[in-house]
C-alpha cells in the first residue's frame, strides 16, 4: 500500500487485444491514471520511455518478441518504469520468462478490478506481486533438480521463502502470510522480494552454464 | 454424400462398405444398382474372356478412392481422431465375398470343360498375376489412406504404409511381387518351354535393375515433393483441427452466454467452463495428465466448479500417478471442495497440492464465513466422516483449520507409501 499517496499512479496497458484494453481501463476506473496503451512491442517500448509510468501492465504474448522483448529493450534504455505481467497463459515458461527477464510480479487475466488496483499499488511501492499460480510455478521452477548448481546458497529458496511461497500458493494473502509465519508484512514482501532475485539470479546462472558447455566463454 | 449440389456427381470408391477395392460399390452407387447384382456382372465378365478383369483393374487405378478431403473439417477432423464409427467389413460381406470367388472357379472350370473358355494353363497364370497385382495395389490404396491418417510420422512411412505395422507393407509388396513372377513362371512352364524360365530370371533381373537404375533419382524426387506436401498437409489439419475446435467449443458457449445474457450466475459458469477447456486444449502438453494428482484435482475442482458455480483454482506442484491413497486423497479433497462451495458463501476457493519425495498434501482453503471446529454443526458430519475418515483409512490425515469470519482450510496430508501414517512428521514439519 503506498503511503495515502496524493498522486496517482501512472500506468501503460500493453496488450495486443483492443478489447482487454478497454476492458481493463474500464475495470481500473479512477483508481489509477492509465495515461498510454500499447499493442506490439515497438509501440509498448516508445509509449514506456516516452511517458515513463509508475507501471506497465505487460501482457506476456505480444506480437514482436512478446512481453520479455519489451522489458530487455526498455530496460536497455534507460527506463526505471516497473513491469507488472497480466497474462492468461497457463505455461510456466512464458510466465516465468517475464519474471525472470524484470517483471516484478504476474497476475492472471481473471483478477478482479480491485485486486488489480491493489497489486498495481504494491508494484508502484517496489513490492512484488505474485498470484498463487506464480507461486506454484515458482515452486515448481526450484523444485526440479535440474537447475545448474553454480552457487547453491543463490540457486536455492531457503526454508522460510519456500514457507512464504506455499502459503501464498495456497491462496493466503500478505497479510495472512505474515500473521500465519509471525512476522512482519513488511517481512514477507521481503522474502517475496528476494525470491524474485533469486529467480533472475538463477536464471543468469544457467545462462552462465550454457554458454560455459558450449565452450562460449 | 459429401458433394455439395452444385457439383456432378463424381465417381468415386466409397472407403467404407467395400469388399476389395470399392470398385463395385462405388460403380453401384453411381449407376444406382444393387451392389450384389454388379459383382456378378463382374465375375462373369472376368471368366468369360477375362475382360472383367482387365475392367475391374482400370477403375481401380483411375476411380479415385473417396478422400477424406471431401468432408467437412469437423468430420475430418473426427475422422483423424479416430471419433467416428468406421464401418468394418461384416460376416456377411465375407461370405460373400467367398460365394463370389466359388462362383467364379466354378463357371472357369465348367467353361474349361466344354471347350470354350482359355485353356487352364493361360487362366491359372492370368489368376495368379491378378492376385499378385491385386496385392500390390491394396499397398498403393493402403498408402493413400495413410496419407490422411499419418499426423507427424516420418516421410517414408507415408509412402510405404500404415505407419503403425511396417511388415505389413513389406509382406504385400513381396509377396505380390512373388505371385507375378510365379504367375509368370507358371505360364512358361504350362506352355511347355520349362527351359527358357533361367533366361526369363536372368531377364527380370536386368529389367529390375535398369529400372532401377533410370528410375531411381525420379522416385527419390517424388518421394522428397510427397515429403513436403505432407508438410503442407499436416498444417492444414492442424488448422481443421483448431477451426473444428472452435466451432465445437468456443462459438457454442458464446451462443449459449448470448442467449443466457440476463442470467449473470449462468454466463459466469459457462465463462469458467470454457475457459478451463480451451486453457486446457492450449496450454496443456500432450502428455496429457489423466490418472495423475494434477489431472484428478482439475477435474475435481470442475465438477465442484460446474455444480455448484463458484470458481476453484488449482495449483499444483510436482505431480504423481495416482494410487489407492492418492485417489482417497482426491475424493476427500473434492468433498472439501464442494463444502467449502455450499456452506462457506465464499467467492472463490484456492486448492494447492504438492508432491514432495515422501509425501503428498493438499490444501483447500476458502475464505467464507468459517466456524468454530469445537461447536461442529450436525451439517458438517460429512466433513468429519468423508474427509477426515476417509484420510485416516488410508494412513493419511486431514486438519481442519477454521475460525468465524477467517474462511476454512483443510490440510490434507497423505506419505507415499499410502499405507504407513506420516501424519506425525507432517504436522511437524507445519508448525
Amino acid at each position: 500500500m503506498s503511503e495515502d499517496s496524493p498522486r496517482r499512479v501512472r500506468v501503460v496497458v500493453v496488450d495486443d487485444h483492443a478489447m482487454f484494453r478497454s476492458g481493463v481501463r474500464a475495470e481500473l476506473g479512477d483508481a489509477v491514471d492509465v495515461v498510454a496503451e500499447a499493442e506490439d512491442v515497438a509501440s509498448a517500448v516508445a509509449a514506456v520511455l516516452r511517458e515513463t509510468p509508475d507501471v506497465v501492465l505487460l501482457d506476456v504474448h505480444l506480437p514482436g518478441g512478446g512481453g520479455v522483448e519489451v522489458l530487455t529493450q526498455a530496460a536497455a534504455q534507460g527506463s526505471q518504469s516497473r513491469f507488472l505481467a497480466l497474462s492468461v497463459s497457463d505455461a510456466a515458461q512464458d510466465v516465468i520468462g517475464v519474471i525472470r527477464a524484470g517483471a516484478r510480479g504476474y497476475v492472471t487475466k481473471t483478477i478482479t478490478g480491485a485486486e488489480l488496483v491493489q497489486a498495481i499499488e504494491r508494484v508502484s511501492d517496489g513490492d512484488a506481486v505474485f498470484s498463487p499460480r506464480l507461486a506454484g510455478f515458482v515452486l515448481d521452477a526450484f523444485a526440479t533438480g535440474e537447475a545448474p548448481s553454480v552457487d547453491p546458497e543463490l540457486d536455492r529458496l531457503s526454508a522460510r521463502e519456500r514457507e512464504v511461497m506455499r502459503l501464498i500458493a495456497r491462496g493466503y494473502a500478505y497479510k495472512e502470510v505474515a500473521k500465519e509465519l509471525f512476522i512482519s508484512v513488511k517481512t514477507v514482501e521481503t522474502h517475496v522480494s528476494a525470491v524474485l532475485r533469486k529467480l533472475q539470479l538463477s536464471s543468469r546462472h544457467e545462462l552462465t552454464k550454457w554458454a560455459a558447455d558450449r565452450r562460449l566463454l | 454424400m459429401p458433394l455439395t449440389p452444385g457439383d456432378p456427381p463424381h465417381l468415386v470408391r466409397p472407403t467404407d462398405g467395400r469388399l476389395l477395392s470399392g470398385v463395385a460399390a462405388g460403380l453401384a452407387e453411381h449407376l444406382h444398382l444393387p451392389v450384389l447384382k454388379v459383382r456378378i456382372a463382374f465375375v462373369l465378365l472376368c471368366v468369360l474372356g477375362g475382360f472383367g478383369l482387365a475392367l475391374y483393374g482400370a477403375l481401380w487405378i483411375f476411380v479415385p478412392a473417396q478422400g477424406l478431403d471431401d468432408e467437412p473439417a469437423g468430420l475430418a477432423s473426427a475422422n483423424r481422431g479416430g471419433r467416428r464409427p468406421r464401418r468394418a467389413v461384416r460376416p456377411d460381406d465375407l461370405g460373400q465375398l467367398v460365394a463370389l470367388g466359388a462362383l467364379a472357379v466354378g463357371l472357369l472350370l465348367l467353361l474349361n470343360r466344354t471347350g470354350w473358355g482359355l485353356p487352364l494353363t493361360v487362366t491359372v497364370p492370368v489368376l495368379i498375376a491378378g492376385a499378385g497385382l491385386a496385392l500390390l495395389w491394396t499397398q498403393a490404396d493402403a498408402s493413400e489412406r495413410a496419407w490422411f491418417n499419418s499426423g507427424s510420422g516420418g516421410g517414408l512411412s507415408a509412402v510405404s504404409g500404415t505407419g503403425e505395422r511396417p511388415w505389413v507393407t513389406v509382406v504385400r509388396v513381396v509377396g505380390g511381387l512373388l505371385l507375378v513372377v510365379v504367375a509368370v513362371l507358371t505360364f512358361l512352364v504350362g506352355s511347355g518351354r520349362p527351359s527358357e524360365i533361367g533366361s526369363t530370371i536372368l531377364l527380370f533381373v536386368v529389367v529390375a535393375l535398369g529400372l532401377g537404375l533410370v528410375a531411381g533419382p525420379l522416385v527419390w524426387r517424388l518421394l522428397r515433393q510427397l515429403e513436403d506436401e505432407r508438410r503442407e498437409r499436416v498444417l492444414q489439419q492442424q488448422q481443421a483441427d483448431v477451426a473444428a475446435h472452435l466451432h465445437d467449443s468456443v462459438l457454442q458457449t458464446l451462443a449459449l452466454i448470448q442467449r443466457k445474457a440476463d442470467d449473470p450466475r449462468a454466463v459466469m459458469t459457462l465463462a469458467r467452463a470454457q475457459e478451463r477447456d480451451l486453457r486446457g486444449w492450449l496450454f496443456e502438453n500432450a502428455a496429457n495428465n489423466e490418472g495423475t494428482l494434477r489431472g484428478a484435482l482439475d477435474e475435481a475442482a470442475a465438477e465442484v466448479e460446474q455444480a455448484h458455480g463458484v470458481p476453484v483454482e488449482v495449483v499444483v506442484v510436482g505431480d504423481r500417478p495416482l494410487d489407492d491413497g492418492l485417489h482417497a486423497m482426491v475424493r476427500a479433497a473434492r468433498e472439501a471442495m464442494v463444502n467449502a462451495a455450499r456452506h462457506s458463501g465464499a467467492a472463490s476457493v484456492d486448492v494447492y497440492g504438492e508432491c514432495a519425495d515422501d509425501l503428498v498434501e493438499v490444501f483447500v482453503r476458502d475464505r467464507g464465513r468459517g466456524f468454530d471446529p469445537d461447536d461442529v454443526p450436525e451439517d458438517r458430519m460429512g466433513l468429519r466422516g468423508s474427509v477426515t475418515g476417509r484420510m485416516e483409512r488410508h494412513g493419511g490425515t486431514a486438519r481442519i483449520r477454521s475460525a468465524p469470519g477467517e474462511g476454512t482450510e483443510v490440510a490434507l496430508t497423505i506419505g507415499k507409501g499410502a499405507d504407513r501414517p506420516v501424519g506425525d512428521k507432517a504436522a511437524e514439519e507445519e508448525q
